[in-house]
């Protein structure tokens, strides 16, 4: 049965680590639907965050692979219902299409407006993406000029942590 | 900069002599010529092989590999010195054969801007590298080196590519060698945990009919002696993959053949009869299981295995037993019942009765006009030393000198397996004959692969390896027109071949040659290859359309195995 999955892949800092590890799933023909990299909590060790659905055998496989790469420390995957995560969403509405109306979508979504610049305002959202997309479903009624979302950053509710595998 | 201070280029070689390299295959150009230069100070400490192109300098890398068991080197320029590599890097990550593999590349400021010979090998060798990294600083090259060999030789092994911008070889660096001994993120050897090893003796014990499958894993783990102890114990019956025939005598009472689509009848056949199945060091490749969805599947699977991500990819194991198998089967060793198995074997012999009466018997002594290759490997059984090293390349001769050689000692099948390389013989067995000028290296080879490196027989002419190249000529890639009349309706489509005189091409590379079309003349020829010492060159004109069997077509299951 496929499944939302997402892999917490803790690596080296080093050159081409992204391309080794996007290889696996290329070579399988499964897409990747979010990837995001960050510096981990430990200096000099990254951890990238994969979203990616498929089923728990391929995601053993995939984990396991992207796990023997030389330069990765660690692959976790998880379950939605194993992690805490967070997607970021950026809106950009013109001037003339700020009303009342707009303000009360803004409260209602708890979204805020990071910059206002000559003709647009720029909203920002957090939240999972079904939020996200819901506001973006209501803000198609203001002219929405451009619309970005990142990938998922999450962190596991499991106590694994990555120090006993350095 | 101080006086002590040497060039990137004499630090390359410096590292290699460090690590004990011997041999380097390779090939210059201009993103590597500062290493060329600086290797002609070396000669008196290592011994550079000039092949005739860069895949023939990874294949005999990988053939020396193969017999030695240390790290084959290679040297070659950028461009297209670093892509000629590409297929003996895909070929050596899926045989595990431990290379490091060097490449120039262009000046760093011009990295990324089209440059005279400048390729991303990098990545373009991701997927077919263990690991791989460019270097562009001095100071760099030496860890780099290091990190490289100690990646390549342990674990699993696998290839290496270590790429040097011009500017990293010209410039002036301190020479200080620290080998690798660990990386942080990379655990080789997973630790055997007893649990496992009490669960897996425990199914063992209670089998009635267990059998033992073992692959290359065994030979790049050094656990032939351990598997041989190990079947003395408990009487099981074992059979061998492609790669891993070898790391047990032929003549080993309870050996009972080769599997996989053109295996032998029993082992097969009897997969699907076990009710324990214990694989070490193999990793269930579809050659090997057929239809994998009737594989076994009566059966409770142990597998013992380096690699982690090679348990359940295939084949679900009851019981893996993760970790380095010679470990694991001393410890199974203290654990298993002292057992013998006679009924159960008796039913391999009586399969393998059917498959010498079938088979086998028309193969070797055949009645027809035609000369069989399986009667040239008679022949070479005849005279050749216990152990002898049998190089082949791809397609039906691989399959009958696999079939028929008699194997008694270990790391003398060199083949490319899990690729299927075309190619690959010839400089494979220079490879292979440079590590011990006084073993018999055979290469045999059919005249499809000996045309697509055939250049190097200019190589062996220039070191003088007494390869003894055996050509199966058929006129035909054999194996692919075999396919064609079996399931492509004897569509013909371009399998047949002109063929150039090859003896004339072997006397011209000053090889000791020899033809044969009858079989009158044939033993003698043989004969007289083994006394001759240096290059020899035997062809054999070979029946035109004969065909390997048994054989499990593809999408039957190994119950399926058809003899004719």
């Amino acid at each position: 049965m496929k499944r939302r999955y997402t892999i917490s892949v803790f690596t080296e800092n080093f050159i081409g680590i992204l391309s080794r590890i996007t290889l696996i799933f290329t070579r399988r023909g499964i897409n990747i639907d979010g990837f995001t990299a960050s510096e981990s909590r430990e200096e000099g060790i990254y951890r990238i965050t994969i979203e990616v659905n498929t089923t728990e055998e391929q995601v053993i496989q995939l984990s396991r692979q992207i796990e023997k790469i030389i330069d990765v420390i660690k692959a976790f995957y998880y379950i939605d219902d194993e992690m805490v995560f967070q997607e970021i969403a950026l809106y950009k509405i013109p001037i003339e299409s700020i009303d009342a109306g707009l303000e009360m979508v803004i409260r209602q979504y708890n979204a805020k407006i990071i910059s206002a610049e000559k003709g647009f305002v720029v909203i920002e959202m957090t939240g999972h993406k079904k939020d996200t997309q819901d506001l973006l479903e209501v803000l198609k009624g203001f002219n929405v000029l451009e619309f970005v979302r990142s990938g998922r950053v999450a962190v596991a509710k499991p106590m694994v942590s990555i120090d006993k595998y350095l | 900069m101080n006086d002590s201070q040497i060039r990137g280029a004499e630090i390359v070689i410096k590292s290699l002599v460090a690590e004990n390299a011997k041999f380097i295959f390779g090939y210059p150009g201009g993103a590597i010529m500062p290493v060329y230069d600086a290797l002609y100070d070396y000669m008196d400490q290592i011994q550079h092989i000039l092949t005739r192109h860069e895949q023939g300098a990874i294949h005999a890398a990988q053939g020396y590999a193969r017999v030695s068991g240390k790290v084959g080197v290679c040297l070659a320029t950028s461009g297209p010195g670093a892509t000629n590599l590409i297929t003996g890097m895909a070929d050596a990550l899926i045989d595990s054969t431990p290379l490091v593999c060097i490449t120039g590349q262009v000046l760093s400021h011009l990295l990324g801007t089209d440059a005279f010979q400048e390729t991303d090998v990098v990545g373009i060798s991701m997927p077919a590298t263990k690991w791989n990294i460019q270097v562009r600083r001095v100071e760099d090259i030496a860890p780099a080196i290091a990190k490289g060999f100690h990646i390549a030789r342990s674990g699993r092994p696998g290839p290496v590519l270590i790429d040097i911008t011009k500017d990293a070889q010209v410039a002036l660096g301190d020479f200080n060698y620290v080998p690798c001994l660990n990386i942080r993120s990379y655990r080789p050897y997973p630790k055997v945990p007893d649990s496992v090893i009490d669960e897996a003796a425990a199914l063992i014990n209670s089998a009635q009919r267990p059998y033992l499958l073992y692959g290359q894993g065994v030979v790049l783990g050094k656990a032939e002696s351990q598997l041989k102890a190990f079947l003395d114990k408990t009487g099981i019956p074992a059979a061998c993959t492609l790669l891993g025939t070898g790391a047990l005598s032929e003549d080993y009472p309870n050996y009972v053949g080769k599997l996989g689509m053109h295996g032998n009848y029993a082992p097969n056949l009897l997969t699907n009869k076990c009710d324990v199945l214990i694989s070490i060091g193999m990793r269930f490749d579809d050659r090997v299981t057929g239809d994998v969805k009737r594989y076994a599947k009566q059966a409770k699977v142990i597998h013992l295995e380096l690699d982690p991500t090679e348990i359940d990819k295939i084949v679900k194991a009851d019981v893996p037993v993760l970790g380095d198998c010679k470990v694991s089967l001393e410890k199974l060793i203290e654990k298993v019942e002292k057992k013998e198995h006679p009924e159960w074997i008796k039913q391999f012999r009586v399969l393998e009765a059917e498959e010498k009466r079938v088979v086998v018997g028309n193969d070797l002594s055949p009645t027809k006009i035609g000369l069989t290759m399986g009667e040239v490997i008679r022949h070479i059984n005849e005279f050749k030393a216990d152990d002898a090293i049998l190089v082949t390349d791809v397609g039906q001769h691989q399959m009958v000198a696999w079939r028929y050689f008699e194997y008694k000692t270990t790391r003398t099948q060199i083949t490319s397996g899990g690729l299927g390389t075309m190619g690959f013989a010839l400089p494979a067995a220079l490879g292979a004959q440079l590590h011990d000028y006084d073993r018999e290296v055979i290469c045999v080879v059919g005249d499809g692969g000996i045309q697509m490196t055939i250049q190097e027989l200019g190589t062996i002419m220039q070191t003088k390896a007494p390869v003894k190249v055996v050509l199966l000529n058929n006129n035909f890639l054999g194996m692919v027109r075999q396919w064609q009349q079996l399931f492509f309706d004897k569509r013909y489509s371009f399998t047949e071949l002109d063929n150039p005189d090859f003896i004339k091409i072997a006397e011209g590379y000053n090889f000791k040659v020899q033809k044969v079309d009858e079989r009158a003349d044939l033993r003698q020829a043989v004969a007289e290859m083994f006394v001759h010492h240096g290059p020899y060159f035997l062809e054999v004109k070979v029946e035109k359309e004969d065909n390997v069997f048994p054989m499990i077509a593809t999408g039957s299951s190994v119950e399926e195995i058809r003899l004719r």
